[in-house]
């Protein structure tokens, strides 16, 4: 294990003075505010890559851009029928998973990255998910994991985008990855990825700030901070609202 | 326009909602009934998760309720020593309820829970009414006088009470478990339960017609306020934003739907409820019993 350490700060050190190429970011936005008319935001992603030496053109220069929400555990249930009706019957605990993943690539997948760099790098979706053991009854927990990866993809929280980056001239490149109505809040973490012949040969980070804002903020937060609080403020409005109508509608009816 | 909810963490069109909340509202004017049982359902599905459905579904009750209470007060019809009998046994149940709610949440079946009673209860009394309703009909065409019925075991029990706007002098765990029963219901379903708490008012306590909207109404109040609270507190699944959405359209509603009712006949209306309530039911028995497109479901954390 040690001896296996050692070899990967090594190849970590020879690497890195051959960083010829790297990626100089700006994102159109550090972040997305969850408003109450909010519907679902696209971020652009665009940026230059900075080089010392002369564009090589062959393997030709790819760009992957990953946008990764908050890492959250997550139950997976699978339903079976019970008694002629189906009810959810095992369960396989996702260690983590992120709550968004979008993936664009400006070339076919195959040809962005090979699957050592995948693995290392953890591009791919299924890669992204983390998951240590399902209970010892359950023989097919792979079903599990790829029926997350398959909900979240038909919600539009799992998305990959092949030949999406615009990539000019191997050294201007843009994108636009969209986040539906339903994301979750937190730091969502921005990867862009310079890749020939699979190879990953730099790779830039940068973050997105993803958050309710104004009455949207405080209500959320006043639910979980003060809930007492919280609950009586709802049943104040229910009970000035059912009054408030009683009494205007009267007041329409008498005048 | 879409809206976002705070707390379903979901965006739906506003117009869509208040016009759900307007249409419930209608019908609720219409039967003098409280309308959770249908929100709650729809609310399903239209995709808020059915945690927040149920738990914003009683405070939209509270509403409504209040809005009805009023009208009662003024001309006398709510008994408020059987309001007060019912209201202590319908807290014991919400608590229950809640308890119940919240354990089978944790072992991942309270969608199934939901569904179920929904099921259960909507078919039971859809069922009785359409049957009620079809047989009024053909007794009204007979000319045949309503019978009224007895109810002597309830006067064998102990603990009497005299309840003096019912006229009634009555042993008090029969009213105590009536507003139990009805508290589950109320924190499981996200209904007010007076569909279950008015006939049970009728035909097991044996209290007069007049009073009993005004009574439940009066109980349905507190029961459902107090599952809010324990809802929001425990559950954190209130969402005011979409309470107040459905709030505003069903009050608009209940005062044109009272308009209505008062122009149609009661059998036809009570029919036409009966069949709106089957079909609802039958939607979520579907649901159940059919396939699934997904067999998976996931649940955070």
């Amino acid at each position: 294990m040690r001896r296996l350490a050692s070899l990967a700060v090594l190849l970590l050190l020879a690497a890195l003075p051959a960083r010829a190429e790297e990626v100089v970011l700006g994102l159109s936005q550090s972040n997305v505010s969850i408003t109450t008319d909010f519907d679902g935001s696209d971020i652009l992603i665009f940026g230059a890559v900075k080089r010392e030496v002369a564009i090589q053109s062959d393997p030709p220069l790819q760009v992957i851009v990953t946008v990764e929400g908050p890492l959250e555990p997550v139950t997976v249930w699978r339903k079976a029928r019970k008694l002629g009706i189906w009810v959810n019957a095992e369960a396989v605990e996702i260690d983590s998973a992120p709550g968004f993943y979008a993936v664009a690539t400006s070339a076919p997948w195959s040809e962005s990255i090979s699957a050592v760099e995948d693995l290392r790098h953890k591009v791919s979706i299924p890669r992204a998910i983390r998951s240590v053991g399902a209970p010892m009854d359950i023989m097919d927990s792979e079903a599990f994991t790829e029926a997350l990866i398959r909900v979240r993809e038909h919600q539009g929280l799992y998305r990959v985008e092949e030949e999406s980056v615009e990539l000019q001239e191997s050294t201007l490149f843009d994108t636009s990855i969209s986040m539906p109505a339903n994301i979750s809040e937190g730091r969502y973490l921005t990867r862009v990825f310079l890749t020939r012949a699979g190879k990953v040969v730099s790779v830039h980070e940068s973050e997105i700030q993803v958050g309710k804002v104004g009455l949207e903020r405080w209500l959320f937060t006043l639910s979980r901070q003060m809930p007492l609080a919280y609950g009586l403020l709802s049943l104040a409005i229910a009970a000035l609202a059912g009054w408030g109508a009683s009494a205007l509608f009267r007041a329409i009816r008498s005048g | 326009m879409q809206i976002y909810l705070p707390i379903a963490e979901v965006s739906v069109n506003v117009f869509l909602l208040f016009g759900l909340g307007g249409m419930v509202g209608v019908l609720s004017g219409m039967f003098g009934v409280g309308g959770g049982f249908l929100i709650t359902p729809l609310l399903f599905f239209l995709g808020i998760p059915p945690a927040v459905a149920v738990a914003t579904g009683a405070n939209q009750i509270v509403a409504s309720s209040i809005s009805g209470v009023l009208a009662h007060f003024k001309r006398k019809t709510v008994d408020l020593r059987m309001g007060l009998v019912l209201l202590a046994g319908g807290l014991i149940g919400a608590a229950l309820g809640v308890w119940i709610f919240n354990l089978l949440k944790g072992l991942g079946q309270v969608d199934l829970l939901v569904r179920l009673c929904y099921v259960v209860f909507l078919g039971i009394i859809g069922g009785l009414m359409f049957v009620e309703s079809v047989n009024a009909i053909f007794k009204s065409r007979k000319g045949a006088a309503p019978k009224r019925r007895h109810h002597g075991w309830v006067h064998g029990l102990p603990f009497k009470m005299r309840f003096r706007t019912s006229g009634l002098y009555i042993s008090a765990i029969p009213p105590m478990l009536v507003g139990l029963s009805v508290g589950v219901l109320s924190a499981i379903m996200g209904v007010g339960g007076g569909f279950i708490m008015v006939p049970a008012m009728i035909y097991l306590l044996g209290m007069p017609t007049k009073v009993v909207v005004g009574t439940s109404l009066f109980q349905i109040i507190f029961v459902t306020a107090f599952t809010t609270l324990l809802h929001a507190t425990t559950n954190y699944t209130v969402d005011i934003m979409l309470a107040l959405v459905l709030i505003l359209g069903g009050v608009i509603g209940a005062q044109i739907g009272t308009a209505f009712g008062t122009r149609l006949k009661a059998e036809q209306l009570r029919i036409a409820l009966a069949s709106l309530v089957l079909l609802v039911c039958g939607k979520l028995a579907l649901d159940l019993f059919i396939t699934p497109a997904e067999l998976y479901e996931l649940v955070a954390g």
